[in-house]
């Protein structure tokens, strides 16, 4: 409010006198105006004190172009609002999403003011366009789901009968079971997309649907036992993990590749920008597939013996494995190491799952805790004592956590950065569970068990607003196949997996200790003798060569340093003489009398 | 209790009529867009191979000279006519979009050594060697009339060599012994100009400032001049001849020569002491240069038989032409539109290339338009990453070209540590390390 007044009065200034400049001193103004319209200056220059001192100056319009539009008579009463107050606001917190890192502010060293301005209008560039991108937020079509309980009311007593009463009858078409018995406990997987479903079960069904419509896809009996199922980039292709070896089959149900050498195969992620899947088996060996090009990229011995829990960071493609011994490993294609260790349980790490940006990672493990990690510092966030140690761990696109405890399936909210007293949602099933994952863009949670499937309602779990460009859940077949043509244009290589995904965007900043070893390491290079004729290249002469060049170099480089020694103390000496001779800038403020 | 659940309708998302476009949704929250960088860089990457996949610069050839293309001339109104002069003589009018010879004179006994067009349109000035100066009237003869006969004949009294049209008067500057000004209605020179030599070999009026002229003689030296005054202005003398010297069309006190010593030299009139910039990459003498009409690159024509397009502010070429039958190049023009590289060489052949070599030539729709835009800047964002820059640096060259590279670079590299070592073992001061751009100006004269 005071900014608008404090606008208006600028206007009026501006009708009935010429428009203050900054440098205009007050008395003179005195002198020109009549004493209501002093007034008002000295109000509007405590305004703007306050203003510099507040946070953050609301955007105003720009007060020519206003006064030119509306005319003299439109601010002729003080209480009318401009009603063109110009570009609406953004929020500091969502603008804040929307910039990438902060400004640079590495010191130019140039002579002319050429690379300064340009930088200055590049940051002003990115500026612009993190502003747009979050104005952009007002075109969002829709909104996310929510549960909002009266006062006494808690969210964990409700049923999924009741979510699904409550809600329109196309989402509670999205509450299902489907009864599949015989071939139980079910691995299941969405696509990227969340459109359509791969469930595995134990004893070798295989089926892919579009869970939507619930129209089948595939049906298979592998004939195998199956460890594990995943979706490749598209929802043509599913890689199954079976007894022996890994297979792909397309979505009608062909097998399209035996995997020999990816064998006895318990978990597999797929790294969607790389085309790599990653494989996790009963031999300890972690082992990626380059589906692109149908070749093993790498095969890593973990040395943790075997390994059946995985999962992978989506913001930066590494992949994390736990183990019997209560660490979590991280691993990138490109070294045979772990990337970096965390000890997270005493007892075995029983499941991890990571969040959508890679900040928080999720572990729980015999010992019925479930811990929440910070995994770009590595450091522990939450602790939580369950009432059994959750075998399935899943987050959703917007942070809701799902455990799988033996037959129950709690959600939790918030569970990460803050306390979660209690869990957000609860569901019991009749038998224990064997898969879980949230659909991404839908409010559903997909569970697996020994009875086959089911799908439950959780409200606000997904993202509610995708975009086309990344995953389209509406795609047709025609977007689908220029989709797969672009993303496989735009495969990263795997030699850029790594823990910071930005690297390859970055001015890579040497610190002085760096820089000095480099050059350390370019001076002290070994002085390599010419072969020479007529006995001059005998072992006596050539060590006496070198040595003599060596002596040489580093005869230069004391003379060298004594030279800048020498300069710097001239430099001294002359700021020291001057000094002396005109004494400090500020001594012309002193008084002449005393 | 209150409760939604995300619930979409599908018509939202779908297209209404089959004709219509698919509506595709934009998030730009950057959580929904990991491996941004990597992916850029991927694109870039792309981008970079892409370009050099459709990396086309040859157009086509003109043929129909019977002897070696001498010299070009641009029409300042037309940007499909050229006009080429070939070493037994003869004058032949092009037309680049048909590509074929509009019209054929035999001017000259002898080679045409320059030619330009009146400001005015209409006419054609061109010298030769049988000592005149003959102007041709543009407009095709009619259909009745056979023998091409010349508006005006000038019989000068020596060689000329060069000639330079004023960039609006009726006046035009010839060089040979003297550098002399012409006016259209005299048979006589206006004016002549000599500073101690007897033959020059190139003389430009400066497009801005129009009263100026500059010429390149055998003695090493540039001159400059004003039509104005009765004395030459200004010498510098190199270290080896310039062959052209070509003004800068949008800088006025900027010029560039093309040296016999296989570099290019760009000055400021302001400052001749030194040129601001050494223009390094021939491996033979440079015959020819033109500016783009934009004055940010230029193009040269070598002995070595290959066409390099240098920016002005850098001191490597970006591109190089060359072709397995193309042989020394004589003249060489950046036309008008800056899309294309006109090229005359001694093969009778001239050649049209374009300016840049992965350009697609044509209308581009919107869509394209902004493709390439977009590129472009991933370009020039990781235009400094090794695989980038390897991929946008490498230029296949004849192995003669190759070689000499190489042998040139051997022997800067070893001229360079001999200086090092003179001064390493020399009383230290007694030598002076000379910069290399202070070794190009023996002598500034007034």
């Amino acid at each position: 409010m005071a900014d608008e007044e404090d606008r208006i009065g600028k206007l009026k200034g501006k009708q009935t006198k010429r428009a203050p400049r900054y440098f205009d001193d007050s008395s003179a103004e005195a002198s020109t105006k009549d004493k209501h319209e002093n007034e008002k200056t000295s109000e509007r220059k405590s305004e703007g004190k306050k203003k510099k001192s507040g946070k953050k100056r609301a955007p105003a319009p720009d007060s020519d172009h206003v006064d030119r539009k509306r005319g003299k008579e439109a601010w002729d009463s003080d209480e009318e609002k401009d009603p063109f107050p110009g570009e609406a606001p953004v929020k500091e917190e969502t603008l804040a999403r929307y910039t990438r890192g902060e400004e640079n502010k590495i010191k130019i060293r140039a002579k002319t003011a050429g690379p300064k301005l340009e930088r200055k209008a590049m940051e002003k560039k990115f500026h612009l366009a993190a502003k747009q991108a979050a104005r952009a937020e007002l075109l969002l079509g829709e909104d996310h789901g929510y549960l909002e309980p009266s006062d006494d009311e808690d969210t964990s007593q409700l049923s999924q009968t009741d979510i699904a009463d409550a809600v329109d009858i196309s989402a509670a078409q999205k509450h299902f079971d489907l009864k599949l018995d015989q071939f139980g406990p079910y691995r299941m997987n969405y696509t990227r997309n969340g459109r359509f479903l791969v469930m595995a079960g134990k004893r070798g069904h295989v089926a892919a649907l579009d869970w939507m419509s619930k129209k089948l896809l595939c049906e298979i009996n592998v004939m195998e036992g199956v460890h594990d199922v995943k979706w490749l980039h598209v929802e043509t292709m599913f890689a199954v993990a079976q007894q022996r070896w890994t297979y792909i089959y397309d979505h009608q149900g062909v097998e399209l590749h035996c995997l020999k050498k990816f064998n006895n195969v318990l978990k597999m992620e797929f790294l969607p920008y790389h085309f790599l899947l990653a494989t996790a088996s009963s031999t300890g060996f972690l082992q990626y597939l380059d589906v692109s090009l149908g070749k093993e990229l790498v095969a890593i011995n973990a040395k943790q013996g075997c390994l059946n829990v995985m999962t992978q960071n989506p913001q930066n493609a590494v992949v994390h494995l736990g183990h019997a011994n209560g660490t979590v490993t991280l691993w990138s294609p490109n070294v045979k190491e772990p990337l970096a260790k965390l000890l997270s349980h005493v007892t075995a790490v029983r499941s991890i799952a990571i969040d959508k940006t890679g900040t928080y990672m999720a572990t729980s493990g015999q010992d019925r805790y479930m811990k929440v990690f910070d995994i770009r510092a590595l450091k522990p966030l939450q602790v939580y004592r369950m009432s059994a140690g959750a075998g399935h761990l899943a987050f959703s696109q917007t942070g809701l956590v799902a455990a799988a405890l033996g037959n129950v399936v709690e959600v939790y909210k918030d569970c990460c950065s803050s306390v979660a007293e209690k869990p957000y949602l609860t569901h019991r099933l009749r038998n224990n569970i064997s898969g879980l994952q949230f659909c991404p863009y839908e409010d559903v949670l997909g569970v697996g068990h020994q009875d086959g499937f089911t799908s439950l309602l959780i409200p606000g779990a997904g993202e509610a607003n995708f975009d086309a460009f990344e995953n389209n859940p509406y795609q047709t077949k025609k977007q689908r196949r220029d989709y797969e043509v672009k993303m496989l244009l735009e495969k990263i290589q795997p030699e850029m997996i790594g823990l910071d995904p930005g690297g390859v965007g970055q001015v890579s900043q040497l610190t002085a200790q760096e820089v000095e070893k480099r050059d350390q390491e370019a001076i002290q290079k070994k002085f390599e003798p010419a072969k020479k004729k007529k006995g001059r290249s005998k072992s006596l002469k050539t060590v006496q060569r070198t040595k003599g060049v060596e002596e040489e170099w580093r005869r230069m480089k004391v003379r060298q340093k004594m030279k800048e020694q020498e300069e710097q103390r001239k430099k001294k000496q002359k700021d020291q003489q001057k000094k002396e001779k005109w004494g400090s800038a500020l001594d012309r403020f002193q008084r002449k009398d005393n | 209790m209150k409760i939604k659940v995300l619930s979409r309708n599908p018509d939202d998302y779908g297209r209404e009529t089959k004709r219509d476009i698919q509506r595709l949704p934009r998030n730009y929250d950057p959580a929904l867009h990991p491996f941004e960088a990597a992916r850029e860089y991927t694109r870039a990457l792309n981008a970079t191979k892409l370009e050099r996949v459709f990396a086309k610069p040859f157009v086509g050839a003109l043929d129909g000279h019977r002897d070696g293309v001498n010299c070009m001339a641009k029409h300042p109104g037309s940007l499909s006519t050229l006009l080429t002069g070939a070493c037994d003589g003869e004058i032949k009018i092009w037309n680049l979009g048909s590509r074929d010879c509009r019209r054929t004179i035999q001017a000259h006994t002898g080679f045409v050594r320059g030619m330009c067009v009146t400001p005015d349109h209409g006419n054609v000035l061109s010298i030769g060697d049988d000592k005149t100066i003959k102007m041709w009237s543009l407009t095709s003869p009619e259909a009745g009339e056979e023998e091409e006969e010349p508006v005006q004949t000038i019989l000068g009294k020596s060689i000329f060599t060069g000639i330079d049209h004023h960039w609006k008067d009726a006046t035009f500057a010839t060089c040979g012994q003297t550098v002399d000004i012409w006016d259209h209605a005299r048979a006589e020179p206006l004016r002549s100009f000599s500073w101690g030599v007897d033959s020059l070999n190139c003389v430009r009026f400066n497009p801005i400032e129009k009263h100026y002229l500059a010429s390149c003689a055998a003695d090493r030296s540039i001159i400059l001049y004003d039509t104005r005054g009765s004395s030459p202005l200004r010498k510098v003398i190199l270290n080896m001849r310039s062959n052209v010297l070509a003004w800068n069309p949008m800088e006025a006190f900027v010029f560039t020569v093309a040296n016999e010593d296989h570099n290019l030299y760009s000055f400021d009139i302001r400052r001749l002491t030194s040129p601001f910039n050494i223009h390094m990459d021939h491996v033979n003498a440079v015959l020819d240069l033109d500016y783009s009409p934009t004055g940010r690159e230029f193009v040269s024509g070598s002995f070595d038989k290959t066409i390099r397009i240098f920016p002005l502010e850098k001191g490597r070429s970006r591109e190089v032409y060359h072709t397995k039958r193309m042989q020394r190049v004589f003249c060489i023009k950046w036309s008008l539109d800056n899309k294309y590289i006109l090229s005359g060489s001694d093969e009778t052949n001239v050649r049209i290339w374009k300016a840049k070599a992965a350009e697609k030539i044509g209308k581009l729709t919107p869509r394209e338009e902004s493709a390439l835009t977009y590129s472009d800047k991933l370009k020039e964002k990781f235009q400094h990453h090794p695989q980038v820059r390897r991929i946008a640096r490498h230029r296949h060259v004849p192995k003669e070209v190759y070689h000499l590279t190489r042998q040139t670079r051997i022997m800067k590299d070893s001229r360079r540590r001999k200086e090092e070592n003179r001064i390493r073992h020399s009383k230290p001061g007694s030598i002076k390390k000379k910069r290399e751009r202070e070794k190009v100006v023996v002598a500034e004269q007034e």
